[in-house]
């Protein structure tokens, strides 16, 4: 989605209805956030909203970015509040062969997640794993549309985020194909969007 | 964010790299490895150690198969490659790009400035035309060039003072570079 480097566009005040509403979303769709969101976007802040070209929107507080949207579509994390607070979103892992293309902005595909390298939930956790691992990719499936983010082998932070495109129960059926749709990864645009 | 933090665990601190701007473990794919390397060795030595000791690096690659290896190799070298000429491009560009200040006779006596090519300084020019009218107290704005582009206009004769501000506020642009120009043709009578 922004494999270019964007010109933010213009930044506004968020009303504080607005902010409410949003602050609200967040934590509908975040639930786990919810002992930190006074850290996340206090109260009392003002948060700004900058457009991005195709109509992509981003909330931040002050200089930090914190979610964007694309129109009414889910509100997703961006990477360096997923770097803060890694462990309170769905994770899922790709093997490192998958890396250096991720980091390119492609299409993040099933394979990477299904080959040894990769975690999908209910995996069973590394020869000899920690127990910390277990459980670390959640037990639950996960369905199409659900927004996750993307660790990779042999790394402690995440590398890209998005929304899933097929369900983790049939990934493992079908073993092919897109698993996630075009989202936010390490270096994009997005990422090297300074907020003046 | 500068926040009160609530629990132990959480804000997690992340350190990031200073050249690439990502978090170190992925630097190897950022194509400028060198220099992050090196950057990491000076500013946070022991995460170098974790990172760069000869362990790691093995341990990356047995993960690959050889092929992969192979072509992740060359992938790697060919951007590492495009990073580098993209960099000596921009720079050669900063060094050849001249900054134009026109003083264009509107009427007799009257004049407007106009600033082109700040922008290949990696300057927003709406910012500095903002900060323009706001040093001369004068109407600055951008406007488009008929050729393309755009260029800031500031209202009055203001090019020794604008020459002076730029060197003075904007580091990046080098003062060889700035040029002034006198735009003698007289607009139509107007």
């Amino acid at each position: 989605m922004f494999k270019k480097d964007i010109i933010p566009g213009a930044k506004s005040k968020v009303k504080s209805s607005a902010q409410r509403a949003i602050r609200a979303k967040v934590l509908d769709q975040y639930p786990l956030l919810e002992p930190y969101i006074e850290d996340i976007m206090p109260k009392k802040e003002q948060l700004d909203l900058v457009k991005l070209p195709d109509r992509v929107s981003l909330y931040a507080l002050g200089s930090t970015p914190l979610f964007f949207q694309h129109m009414d579509d889910p509100l997703l994390p961006h990477l360096t509040l997923i770097h803060r607070y890694p462990t309170l979103f769905h994770r899922l892992r790709v093997d490192r062969g998958a890396i250096r293309f991720v980091l390119s902005g492609a299409t993040l595909m099933v394979p990477g997640l299904t080959s040894p390298g990769g975690r999908l939930p209910s995996d069973t956790p590394d020869k000899g794993g920690q127990v910390s691992e277990e459980g670390r990719y959640g037990t639950e499936e996960l369905e199409p549309g659900t927004v996750v983010v993307i660790e990779a082998e042999g790394k402690e932070n995440a590398c890209f985020v998005g929304t899933l495109k097929m369900g983790t129960a049939e990934m493992k059926k079908v073993k092919k194909g897109q698993a996630c749709e075009g989202g936010h990864y390490l270096g994009d645009g997005l990422w090297s969007l300074n907020l003046g | 964010m500068a926040e009160a933090s609530s629990s132990s665990e959480f804000p997690k601190k992340v350190i990031y790299c200073g050249i690439c701007s990502l978090p170190p473990e992925y630097c190897e794919f950022g194509g400028t490895v060198k220099k992050c390397e090196e950057w990491l060795q000076q500013n946070h030595p022991s995460m170098h150690e974790k990172l760069y000791s000869q362990e790691a690096i093995e341990q990356n690659l047995s993960t690959l198969s050889l092929e992969a290896q192979k072509r992740a190799e060359k992938d790697a070298q060919k951007k590492a490659a495009k990073a580098a000429s993209a960099e000596a491009k921009a720079q050669e560009q900063r060094a050849t790009s001249k900054v134009l200040i026109k003083r264009i006779e509107r009427n007799k006596r009257k004049y407007v400035t106009a600033v082109q090519g700040l922008e290949a300084f990696g300057l927003d020019i709406k910012k500095v035309a903002k900060d323009f009218g706001k040093k001369f107290a004068t109407g600055s704005s951008v406007t488009k060039v008929p050729g393309g582009g755009e260029e800031i206009t500031v209202q009055g004769d203001l090019s020794d003072d604008i020459y002076d501000f730029v060197v003075e506020n904007y580091k990046d642009v080098p003062e060889d570079n700035i040029e002034m120009v006198e735009d003698k043709k007289k607009k139509a009578a107007g």
